[in-house]
């Protein structure tokens, strides 16, 4: 602290000095032209290497001077700034890089012909074909998993919400929360050694009580919420009214929080739309149509990107079927997503 | 029966003078109902069948968690008994042989090891992430940033696979020859040149998948942190670090511990990505970037298309294994959540 009571002369004594706004600029500048300098000298060919040793000093470069000129904890104060900017930074490389990679590859062979062509007498490692199956299999398998996953996690979080309490409620809010946490592949072998057990061969539906597994945990959860937020004047204006308690929930409750509960239930069909381990498991794909999704295996959005990439041998033109089918895939997700958030907005209690 | 009692109960208005026999039924008719309405909350029919219809739904929520458990074990009680070698610590999967051996002890490894250096890598970023949204970074960018972060928790995870085997892959390369040139020492960096498809690779992809949902459940609990407290520490002439150290990560602490344990969660039961990245074998070896091992998850999907009904048997053995690991992780972060709700009852 004493230099830099010494440095601080113009202002009064009760502030520290501290350095100019302009100072990290300047010290991440000059250790760029510092690491530059290294480099070239060094030998050094790798421009990450560069940047790696630019970054190093900097930290130090502004630990130093700081520490110098403020005192040490102004200096650490600063350290922890830069390395939460360089952490943010570090992080939004990949996430970016995925999401421009695939927009860049995925838009190579997406066109209306890939949306409505199946890969029915298409070889994986040829080009053309498409994945109008694949569309179709999703979109049956999600359907049918959303009719039986939805109503069940709604009705379950009502019983929480309006209607717990004692063991048994304790029991269900415990085991919903663990449940969320199952991995989709162990749902997807449970309903596989119900398939076993019966003899039963890959069809749609099997992958869609499995999704409908993973799905309910999500709805109740986001539900129980909703319900909670809805406030106790408004259940007891209408029992005091002398409405009965079935008919509060599903006229006054329900309407007010639908928003929520719409948006919960939209988001958890995004998140099931790309599971692929369980449809993997028990809907096994199919490159022909299959319409029907209680017999004969199907075709799904994210079993497709993984066949087409398993099944490749290296070949371009499934690479590129795959970066498109993850292209629709994340448009589709991202569509229901932002769906979901607008219901959200234009639904919320006011 | 009920139905004409309560008719009468709600139709009729109680000062009304009425012939004594209707009263005292009503009255009558009025006790009972009070008293069952006292130990049930419900009476009328539509009551009694929105009661049963709510109430089945979490009871069949319960009976699919039971029967996961039960037709699993089943299965794979079926498989271990006819295991010619040792569940726990064979280092073989051979299923589809006349004396079938398989165990899960190289599954179990790489499945804790990729799990680890995910977390070892993904934990501290994300916080870092989190609390750049909500103390440094500019109010203006921190809404639509954790916006964006929110939707990259939404994309699937056979997407992040494919961006892993094709993408991420080859970038490898290049932090291999550095960790073996200048670490390959001590065994656990040391590579022969093959192509980057280790534990290590596998562990960085799964950091970089579980990263948006511990940093959205971090930040929403250093948003909680009472302003008093921070105010509190700034009067003092903390600086913003200190401030940071000193009330925000203690508050957060347990809300952070806990969403690391649903990141874990993830880590340990994702299976496309790593089926998508890993080149598989069953050996244990201590480089982490020589490729090899295998996770539960991947076992799983790799094996299945190849398994008789024995094999898919075995592999839902190994399932049972993940869902038992999964169910102690996910408990457990629960239970520092629940906890956490008592203390933060103080949140002024």
């Amino acid at each position: 602290m004493s230099t830099a009571a010494i440095a601080d002369k113009r202002s009064s004594s009760l502030r520290g000095a501290s350095l100019p706004k302009w100072s990290p600029y300047a010290i991440a500048l000059g250790s760029l032209a510092l690491a530059i300098l290294i480099g070239t000298l060094g030998g050094l060919h790798s421009r990450i290497q560069w940047g790696l040793i630019a970054g190093i000093l900097f930290i130090l470069g502004t630990y130093g001077i700081s520490a110098r000129v403020e005192g040490r904890r102004q200096a650490k104060d600063r350290v922890a700034t830069s390395l939460v900017w360089v952490a943010f930074l570090l992080a939004v490389v990949p996430l970016v890089s995925l999401v421009w990679t695939t927009a860049q590859r995925g838009v190579k062979v997406l066109d209306v012909y890939f949306l409505t062509h199946s890969m029915g007498v298409v070889a994986d490692t040829e080009p053309g074909g498409g994945i109008y199956h694949a569309i179709i299999g999703t979109l049956q398998q999600v359907g049918l998993a959303t009719l039986i996953g939805a109503p069940i996690g709604v009705l379950t979080a009502i019983y929480l919400v309006e209607y717990g309490r004692g063991r048994l409620a304790q029991a269900i809010t415990f085991f919903v929360d663990v449940m969320t946490g199952i991995p989709s592949i162990v749902a997807g072998l449970f309903i596989l050694s119900l398939m076993l057990i019966f003899k039963l061969q890959p069809f749609g539906f099997a992958g869609s009580l499995a999704l409908a597994i993973l799905m309910m945990p999500v709805v109740v959860r986001s539900t129980e919420e909703m319900l909670k937020l809805v406030p106790n004047e408004l259940r007891e204006a209408s029992l005091a009214l002398g409405v009965p308690k079935w008919r509060t929930i599903l006229k006054v409750v329900l309407p007010t929080s639908i928003g929520g509960i719409t948006t919960g239930i939209v988001l958890s069909v995004a998140r099931i739309a790309g599971e692929t381990a369980p449809v993997l498991l028990l809907v096994f794909g199919n490159p022909f149509i299959n319409n029907n999704p209680f017999e004969g295996a199907q075709a799904s959005l994210p079993l497709y990107i993984y066949q087409q990439y398993a099944n490749s041998a290296g070949s371009g033109a499934a690479y590129d079927r795959a970066w498109a089918a993850s292209l629709t895939l994340i448009a589709f997700v991202m569509i229901l997503n932002l769906g979901a958030r607008g219901i959200a907005r234009w639904k919320a209690p006011r | 029966m009920d139905i004409s009692t309560h008719k009468t109960h709600a139709g009729a208005p109680a000062p009304t003078p009425q012939p004594a026999a209707t009263r005292t039924t009503q009255r009558k008719h009025a006790a009972r109902g009070a008293a069952r309405g006292a130990a049930r909350g419900t009476t009328r029919p539509g009551d009694r069948i929105f009661l049963g219809l709510s109430r089945g739904a979490g009871i069949l929520l319960l009976l699919t968690m039971a029967a996961i458990a039960v037709f699993l074990t089943y299965r794979a009680s079926l498989a271990i008994s006819q295991d010619h070698g040792n569940f726990l610590t064979t280092f073989e999967w051979n299923t589809n042989q006349q004396q079938p051996v398989f165990g899960i002890a190289v599954l179990a490894f790489g499945t804790v090891v990729s799990s680890i250096i995910a977390m070892v890598v993904a934990v501290p970023v994300a916080v870092a992430i989190a609390l750049f949204l909500t103390h440094y970074a500019p109010r203006r960018l921190s809404g639509p940033i954790s916006y964006v972060i929110d939707l990259l928790a939404a994309v699937p995870s056979i997407v992040y696979g494919l961006w892993g085997a094709l993408i991420l892959v080859p970038h490898m390369n290049g932090l291999f020859g550095w960790l073996n040139d200048y670490l390959g020492w001590t065994g656990v960096f040391s590579w022969e040149g093959g192509a980057p498809r280790s534990m290590l690779t596998v562990g960085i992809l799964l950091a970089i998948m579980i990263l948006p949902i511990i940093t959205n459940v971090s930040r929403e609990v250093f948003r909680q942190v009472p302003r008093m407290h921070e105010e509190a520490a700034l009067a003092l002439g903390a600086t913003r670090w200190e401030v940071i150290r000193m009330s925000v990560l203690p508050f957060g602490r347990s809300g952070v511990i806990s969403a690391s344990m649903l990141g874990l969660g993830r880590a340990l039961g994702e299976t496309m990505a790593v089926a998508t990245v890993l080149s598989p074998s069953f050996l244990i070896k201590a480089s982490l970037l020589d490729p090899g091992g295998g996770t539960f998850a991947q076992n799983i999907a790799s094996k299945f298309s190849e398994a008789t009904e024995f094999g898919r048997d075995a592999l839902i053995a190994s399932g049972l294994v993940l869902f038992v690991i999964t169910l102690l992780v996910n408990g457990a972060a629960r239970l520092i959540i629940a906890r956490r709700k008592e203390y933060s009852g103080a949140n002024a």
